[in-house]
Order: C-alpha cells, then structure tokens, then sequence
C-alpha cells in the first residue's frame, strides 16, 4: 500500500476534478442564499452550475443553476466579497467606474471580433505586452468585463504580490500570480477566463525602436496550461499600447539596485515630467479577437511533447505578429486610429 | 484492528496538551475505545475520566516500553508545536523532530501491535511566499525551502512520517494538515493578537487567511481514527478572508508594521507584549494560504464550520470573555485523586454497569 503522499488522489497527472464543494462555492464568491445572483455575475454562474454533479448523486435529475456546497454557507458572517483569489466585486466596480472615461475617452478602445471570446466555459486569452506601464491588461480586462460581462482574471508576474498597497488593490480587482496551479484551477475547476502575456516583461520593456515585435513567447507554458486545462487559447492582438507609454531608455544598474524587473525612462516623463510616470499618452487602442486554438490532445496529462508545446506556441505568436502588422498597415494615425 | 478484549487501545501523546486532551475526550465518550492512554510531559489540563496518564519525557524515550506492556493498537500524535512562541527553540526541534522519531521507532518496532498511527501536523508546511500557488492540494510541494525554525521542523517530522508509512505498510498512517485553528479556548499568536485592541498587520498587505474551528480539529482527528483511513489530508474551514476583515470581525484595530524591517520594528512591541509576531505569523501576514480540502471531504468527514465560521465561533467566545472576566481553571489534575477513581475497589464502576 502506498505511503501518505500517494493515498487519497485519484493517480499521479489526475488532478482532484472540481465536482465537489470547492468549485460550487468559490468562484462567485458569495451567492446569496436561494436569491437572485447580481447581474454581473450571471453568466458565470450559469457556466459553474452544470458543470457540478451533486455530491450525493440523489439529485441529478435536477441540475439548478447554484449547486450549495454541502455544509455550512461559506458566505455567512462574511462582511466582504472577497473571494479566494482576493478579487472583489465591489472593488471591481469601483475599479470599472474609474477606469470607464480612460478607456472610453482617453484610448477609445474599440473591439474587433469581440463575439469569439466565448460566454460560458473557460478560456485563455493571450496578448501581445507592450508600453513601460502596459495598458494592454486593463484595457483587456476592463473591455470584456463591460462588453461581456464576464470576469477576466489577468495573471501576472508574482513579483506584483510583493509590492505593498499596489499588489493588493492588483489583487482586489482581479489580478492573480501566474502560476501553472492557479491558471489550471481558474481554467479548468472554475471554467473562468483568465488573460496572460506570453512575452512577460520582456514585451512590457522593450525599446520604442522595437515597437510591435513580438518577444520570445516564454517556453510556451501557456500552451501546457491550456492543454492541461482543456480549454482554448484566444489570442488578442493589441495595436496602441506600445505609443501609450513609449520607452526610451532603460537602467539596468538601477533596477538591479531596486530589485524592479525594469527602469525606463519614457517619453512621458520627458513630455510630462513626474506626472509621465503613471500618465499613458492617448493612443487610439484597437483590439482584434483571433480565431480561438484548441489543441488535439487529452486534458490532465502530467506532461505535454515539448516540441508540440513549442510549435503551438511559436504558431500563435506568429498569429498574433501577422495580425498586428496587420492592424498597423491599416492605421492612419497613432491617435485616432 | 482490536485489542485482546476486543476494543481498540489507543495512545495519545501531548495528552497534557490542548489538543491531547480535547481527543482524550472525544475518545472517552466511546465504548469502543477500551484503553486509552494518555502521555504527556506535564499534567492534564482537562478532566479525564476513564483514560490514564503517563508523564514521560518530551523526546519519549520510555514509549517503546509502554507501546510493548500495552499492547496498543493507535497511536495518535497530537503532540506537534505549532506555535514557535510557546517552547524554547531548541525544545520545538526536540519535541516535534525527535519526538516524532521516537514515536515511529516505538511503532515500527519489531513485533509492534501498532496498526494505526494518526499525526496532527500543520499546513504551515507550505510555507507562505509570494512563489506559491493560490491553493495548496496534500501532493502539492512548497514552493520555496522552509525558511523558519518552526516550518523546518514540521517538514522534518512529516517526512518521518511518510519514511515510516512506506516502511510499514501494515499501519494505517494518517497525517492531517490543520490550518490556522481559532475557537473558543485555544490561545495561539493569531487568536492573542486579535484578542488585542491594536493587531498587526503588515503595511500594504492584505493576505487571504483560512481557518478550522478547534471542535472540527478534534472531530477530523477522530474521523481519521474512527474510519483508519490513509494518506495526508488537508484540514480547513471553506472560504478564506482577507485579514481586515478578520480584524474587523474581530473588533480590533489594525497596527501597520512596516513592509521593509518587519521583524525589526515589531521585536520591542514583543518584548513589550503588545503583538505576537513569530517569523511564521510574519510570513502568513504576507502572502496568506489557502488549501484544498476535497480530499478529505471525499472520505466522509463534514465540516461544521467554515473559515467565518470559525471566526465567528471566536468573536462569541471572546465577547463573553470581556463580559464575566478570567474563569478559573475548572481542573486540576491530582495524580493521587486519579489513580484513586481508577483503580480503588470502592469506585463502583459506571462504564460496565
């Protein structure tokens, strides 16, 4: 018989499948008990509740659309919605209300293809990175929050965590460390979408000399994750974040001393003095929805060929490039698109 | 899994302890446990009825002796410092690392009649870095080495246990990895620290905390010894809460501690009194930790209390606290008084009535 480690999971590579209290209970955070689910929540709530066979199988015949966790309410006593990745739908809406005139007004982003992003299941939507504070992710997530209303969980770098206020309001309106565990479990237990930049802050630091070409996509961890996960990848091209806050130069010295991925010096702060270091310029934003990709392979294996993992993500990078190029042969003006 | 007489003889160490003897009790309650055997360094805090107590020494080395002339079918362990602020640094290696050592070497031996070990360790094996995953699963592994005395050695023991799992396979190993407890008795770092009308908090930081009530504590033990089921089983509340809100529960005043210096700046406040901040606390303040708890779920075991719950179940507790003051010690053990309603033919016994 096997020692402790190994008892109790179903076998190496099979993850514990969420059909048990975790998965009813935890994406939402806080259904109210037997009432309405607020409007913003809907449809993932909807995308949750099939997907959970009740635990005793007594009541299979009627799947409702909020299976209670067996137990006591996780809700009761709480005085925040806070859910367990620390995002809170509260902040979400503040968040959303502040951040609505930058991204109607200031950007104007505007979508392309916007109906491929599905509204049930999970999905991995995937970006090109660009500009020193990139805008690219919360226009991304704000847009499809507003657009959709589907919550977009945009993973990060963990090195936002240990970053104090800022990591925690990262956390507070959606942000989530990249790690393989998390992207699997928001992707493939809680079918929600999560958003990632393969280039990481090798995009995000660039020079304006190197403007829109694409970095090295990581060593495809992404495609794993969606393999592992089971679910598509959709890739989004972004064409403005790269003029939103140009970098011009970098110091290495310095961001080694500050233990900071990168220290730019950018065209914003030689424009607008202090104020350019958190002021993006007003760069017309377009987005593009890709075709999604799926992977012809089973979900939950330990461990995925790494030249298919190489050559499905050097596919969608090139995907992306061409799209980008694209959008930027049929650009007239960095500002009004 | 029975004795001679058909019962099961179970031992449970760190019986003088909180959690020895809450499992002392629980067990009491049941016929089927014929003989329990209560070991501890100290004496009972807790009334018990039927079981006896053996005062050893912290390292255990008279167990093996006492494991042979009972005959003891289940060893429980919950004789696991958790808490680095209770023992000496030295006394924490000792009673968890060498004391678990001691433990197995007793089980193990040959010709042992031990066919069930139960250890109550903790999920601080984790650890708390900004590297880990939102959610640890039991096969999950840390992320970074342990970085503190009192997670290095809970690492250390818990491999004991697994070496002695796959050595004896015989044995129905058991390991429960337990979240932060808050109750209605137990006094921890955390539980002192939200007693307080000022509690630390580290500047910046609002982790995601997970609690288990200490009722659920001692009812996974026993489910865990009732059903011998095998493996390593995270225990916790559902839901987890960021520490504000904890705090603000708890009706206490949050103390920013500085992000850079931590320990620094909160070394005169502990020598002070006025917080408990042991370097796990201080990491837990951080980057919090939430854990997967199907596995369990999944042999049976129903919890009572959520994360909030637990909370909750602390706030009352505390709340009457304020209200009627300092209770005396309901009980104090007195070696001869025990020994004489255990074994005086003038005891009518109940139990066999």
């Amino acid at each position: 018989m096997p020692g402790p480690s190994a008892t109790g999971t179903p076998g190496p590579g099979a993850k514990p499948r969420g059909t048990m209290a975790e998965v009813s209970s935890s994406p939402g955070g806080r259904p109210p008990p037997g009432g309405t689910v607020p409007a913003g929540r809907a449809s993932t709530r909807d995308s949750v509740g099939p997907t959970v066979a009740p635990a005793d199988g007594a009541s299979r015949a009627v799947v409702p659309l909020r299976v209670r966790a067996p137990g006591p309410d996780e809700t009761e006593y709480r005085l925040s919605d806070v859910d367990e990745w620390g995002r809170s739908e509260h902040m979400r809406a503040v968040a959303r209300a502040l951040y609505d005139p930058v991204y109607s007004r200031w950007f104007r982003a505007e979508w392309d293809g916007l109906e491929k992003v599905p509204e049930t299941g999970g999905a991995l939507l995937v970006a090109n990175h660009a500009g020193a504070i990139p805008s690219d992710a919360p226009v991304i997530m704000h847009g499809i929050e507003k657009e959709l209303g589907r919550p977009v969980y945009g993973l990060a770098d963990y090195f936002f965590r240990t970053i104090p206020v800022l990591g925690t309001l990262w956390s507070r309106t959606g942000g989530v460390a990249a790690n393989p565990d998390n992207a699997y479990r928001l992707l493939h237990d809680q079918e929600q979408l999560a958003l990632v930049f393969p280039e990481g802050t090798k995009g995000s630091s660039k020079s304006f000399t190197e403007r829109y070409q694409l970095r090295r996509f990581g060593r495809g961890g992404f495609v794993e994750i969606a393999m592992r996960a089971g679910v598509p990848v959709l890739p989004i091209a972004v064409v403005g974040s790269e003029e939103a806050m140009p970098t011009l130069l970098r110091f290495s010295r310095l961001s080694r001393l500050l233990g900071l991925p990168y220290v730019p010096l950018t065209a914003n702060m030689v424009a607008l003095g202090p104020l350019g270091i958190v002021v993006p310029f007003p760069a017309k934003f377009k987005l593009k929805v890709l075709d999604p990709v799926g992977f012809d392979v089973p979900p939950d294996q330990e461990r995925y060929p790494r030249s298919k993992v190489m050559e499905e993500a050097e596919r969608i990078r090139t995907r992306l490039q061409d799209a980008v190029y694209e959008m930027l042969a049929e650009r007239r003006s960095v500002w009004f698109g | 899994m029975s004795g001679p007489a058909g019962g099961r003889r179970v031992l449970v160490t760190g019986a003088d302890t909180f959690w020895g003897g809450r499992v002392v009790q629980a067990l009491e309650a049941d016929p089927q446990f014929e003989v329990i055997l209560g070991l501890g360094t100290g004496t009972p805090t807790v009334s018990l009825e039927r079981a006896e107590f053996v005062r050893a020494d912290q390292a255990y080395s008279i167990l093996s002796r006492i494991v042979r002339a009972t005959g003891v079918d289940t060893i429980v362990h919950t004789f696991m410092v958790v808490d680095s602020t209770a023992v000496k640094p030295r006394a924490l290696h000792e009673i968890n690392v060498i004391g678990t050592m001691n433990l197995l070497a007793a089980a193990g031996a040959p010709g042992s009649t031990v066919r069930q070990v139960v250890v109550k360790s903790s999920t601080m094996v984790y650890g708390s870095t900004e590297h880990d995953p939102n959610t640890f699963g039991e096969d999950t592994p840390r992320s970074r080495p342990p970085a503190n005395r009192m997670e290095r050695s809970l690492v250390e023991a818990e491999q004991l246990v697994h070496d002695f799992a796959e050595d004896n396979p015989q044995v129905d190993v058991g390991l429960l990895r337990f979240a932060n407890v808050l109750g209605t008795e137990i006094v921890t770092p955390i539980s002192a620290n939200l007693s307080r009308p000022l509690c630390p908090c580290i500047f910046g930081f609002d982790p995601l905390v997970q609690f288990v009530e200490e009722d659920d504590v001692v009812r996974a033990l026993e489910h865990v010894v009732r059903t011998g089921v095998r493996g390593t089983y995270n225990v916790a509340g559902a839901g987890r809460l960021p520490w504000s809100e904890v705090a603000a529960m708890c009706g206490t005043r949050l103390v920013p501690l500085p992000p850079v210096t931590t320990g620094l700046a909160a070394s005169p406040l502990q020598r002070l009194g006025a917080v408990d901040l042991p370097p796990e606390l201080a990491a837990l303040l951080r980057y919090g930790r939430g854990v997967d708890t199907r596995r369990l779920v999944g042999t049976g075991f129903g919890y009572r209390y959520t994360s909030a719950g637990a909370v909750h179940s602390f706030v009352r507790a505390l709340r009457m606290r304020r209200g009627v003051g300092r209770r005396p010690r309901s009980y104090v053990y007195e070696h001869d008084v025990e020994q004489f309603f255990r074994h005086s033919p003038s005891v009518i016994s109940t139990s066999e009535a």
